[in-house]
């Protein structure tokens, strides 16, 4: 059985539950267990979740509860979240490789041709691990060895939303045109952030991504 | 008969801001809403708009003119003054614009203000709410001058000078906690944490509040990106701290030595740029205690605020403002 998670008071309205370690799925997989057992069952006071790589971030309101009975709750959720079983979701998203100012220029960086380096890209089974950064920007793990390419030196302007960028072994889908260091390799019609929808956001941490090639 | 608002003049720093928005920071949206909460607030209560919004003002304040009708309106925070057409200009200001007056807003010591109006006006929302993220410009959205505002139901209000809340001073210290990363700190920076002396700069934004002191340099900033939260003392690779603030990013790579408790927050973020103070690190339970008198002692004002009758005699007769500077100041 895995070790306990660390409880890390984060000031007075939150704690953080530390599982700790690098970034894997098995830690990420305990971090989403733990976020759906609070969704099913949440304590008193409770305001919101923020699940990351290896950790959950518990939002409470300070003037109802306190981080030790927060802490407590999930502790106790953790011994029956752990041993459920889940069937992620999985999500494709076509791509459009002729949206890809930087294609070549990752071509050039893994010694790949380009034709190459958007079969890998189209390999890779993607995980969502957390959003972070700016509103609907998720971070799909998954990024195959040969295409891991150090971010650029500094961010640049000017790529739209929809935008298809990777850097390490991470990929993202852009939800606002904010300047980025990573590389853009394609787009997708897909909408990840749309306000209006009933679920505004397309994925949820967990969630399992995979691309395939979209007709021009 | 509606009342038109035109703003001829807005800083580069112009919102609008509601309470903000909770549930979607998992999502990487921040809260949002005022960087000054007991400020807006105020501007609120005396505008009887508990669940409304105001606009956020910063450094360059702004000119408006009331274009039709006539229209009440509440200033406040930061020292932040009015004039109407050039009278003594005054910070904490309640009253009537009427039509071809002009209000102009300029900044006092402080660093953020509100502007509430007595009347409806449906801001834009996204995402259930209309607060302003800024980089984004999403929600109720950033001002520019030329923007106008229709608002129906406008009400006049008897003009009054809101007496400063204590919390105005100017705090020579601020609580925090320890964590969430500070063990990625050697022994020597959590020291300096709670010896040295810091500064706030004049580098801020709503987005957080760059800190001047000693470089507080983490052993190692290999961490996996983890959940922040608008308070936490965030240190780079070289040691800089900056304050999260209103619009923070909800997860980040650099590692949280503590975290403010959030009263002291949006004091931190009101202290004029070059204000020399102390961290004093509290436990998590010493937190909680102080940030709940805080909140009920926020909670009597806002109630004397809103309340019928003069209101300098409410919160004096009540002995409000002294109890503020009790339960904020233990």
């Amino acid at each position: 059985m895995a070790p306990a998670p660390a409880v890390r008071p984060i000031g007075e309205s939150a704690v953080l539950i530390d599982f700790g370690g690098e970034i894997s799925v098995a830690t990420n997989e305990r971090v989403v267990a733990l976020d759906r057992a609070l969704a099913a069952a949440p304590p008193l006071g409770m305001v919101e979740t923020v699940p990351a790589y290896v950790a959950l971030m518990i939002v409470f309101d300070p003037l109802v509860t306190e981080g030790d009975h927060i802490a407590a709750h999930a502790l106790t959720l953790l011994e029956t979240a752990a041993t459920e079983q889940r069937t992620p979701r999985e999500h494709v998203i076509p791509i459009r490789y002729t949206a890809a100012p930087d294609l070549e220029a990752v071509a050039t960086a893994t010694g790949l041709t380009p034709e190459e380096v958007i079969a890998r890209h189209l390999d890779g089974e993607y995980r969502v691990f957390m959003y972070g950064f700016g509103p609907g920007y998720a971070y799909l793990g998954g990024v195959p060895h040969a295409l891991q390419v150090p971010r650029k030196p500094r961010a640049e302007r000017g790529h739209p939303v929809g935008s298809v960028i990777i850097a390490g072994p991470q990929c993202l889908i852009t939800t606002l045109p904010m300047p980025t260091g990573w590389w853009v390799i394609g787009h997708t019609d897909a909408v990840i952030l749309d306000s209006v929808r009933a679920q505004p956001f397309l994925f949820d941490p967990g969630d399992v991504i995979r691309f395939r090639r979209a007709e021009n | 008969m509606n009342a038109r608002i035109v703003f001829e003049a807005a800083g580069p720093l112009t919102t609008i801001q509601d309470r903000g928005r909770t549930g979607v920071m998992r999502f990487g949206v921040p809260p949002s809403g005022p960087v000054d909460r007991l400020a807006f607030a105020a501007s609120l209560a005396a505008t009887g708009a508990a669940d409304g919004w105001a606009f956020e003002l910063s450094h360059g304040g702004g000119i408006v003119i009331c274009e039709e009708g006539e229209i009440g309106f509440a200033l406040c925070g930061g020292g932040f003054i009015g004039d109407i057409d050039g009278d003594e200009p005054q910070a904490w200001r309640v009253g009537t614009l009427r039509r071809g007056q002009r209000l102009r807003v300029r900044a006092g010591a402080g660093n953020w203000a509100y502007l509430a109006f007595a009347g409806q006006h449906a801001a834009p929302r996204w995402l259930g709410s209309s607060a302003t993220h800024a980089t984004s410009g999403l929600g109720g959205g950033p001002i520019t001058a030329g923007m106008a505002f229709d608002f129906t139901a406008p009400r006049p209000l008897e003009a009054c000078i809101l007496p400063p809340p204590p919390s105005a001073e100017v705090p020579d210290r601020f609580a925090v906690v320890l964590g969430p990363q500070d063990r990625h700190f050697p022994a020597e920076a959590i020291a300096q944490l709670t010896q040295a002396p810091f500064t706030a700069t004049a580098r801020f934004d709503r987005m957080g509040r760059v800190l001047g002191g000693p470089p507080l340099v983490p052993a190692s900033i290999a961490m996996p990106s983890e959940p922040a939260l608008r308070g936490c003392l965030q240190a780079d690779g070289d040691g800089g701290l900056t304050v999260l603030l209103a619009d923070h990013q909800t997860t980040s790579g650099y590692p949280k030595i503590a975290t403010m408790i959030g009263p002291d927050i949006d004091r931190l973020a009101q202290v004029p740029a070059g204000h020399a103070f102390h961290f004093e690190v509290i436990d998590a339970p010493e937190a909680l205690r102080r940030t709940r008198a805080a909140a009920s002692a926020h909670e009597a004002w806002r109630r004397a605020l809103a309340a019928p009758g003069r209101l300098d005699e409410r919160l004096w007769s009540n002995n409000l403002v002294d109890g503020f500077i009790d339960a904020t100041r233990p």
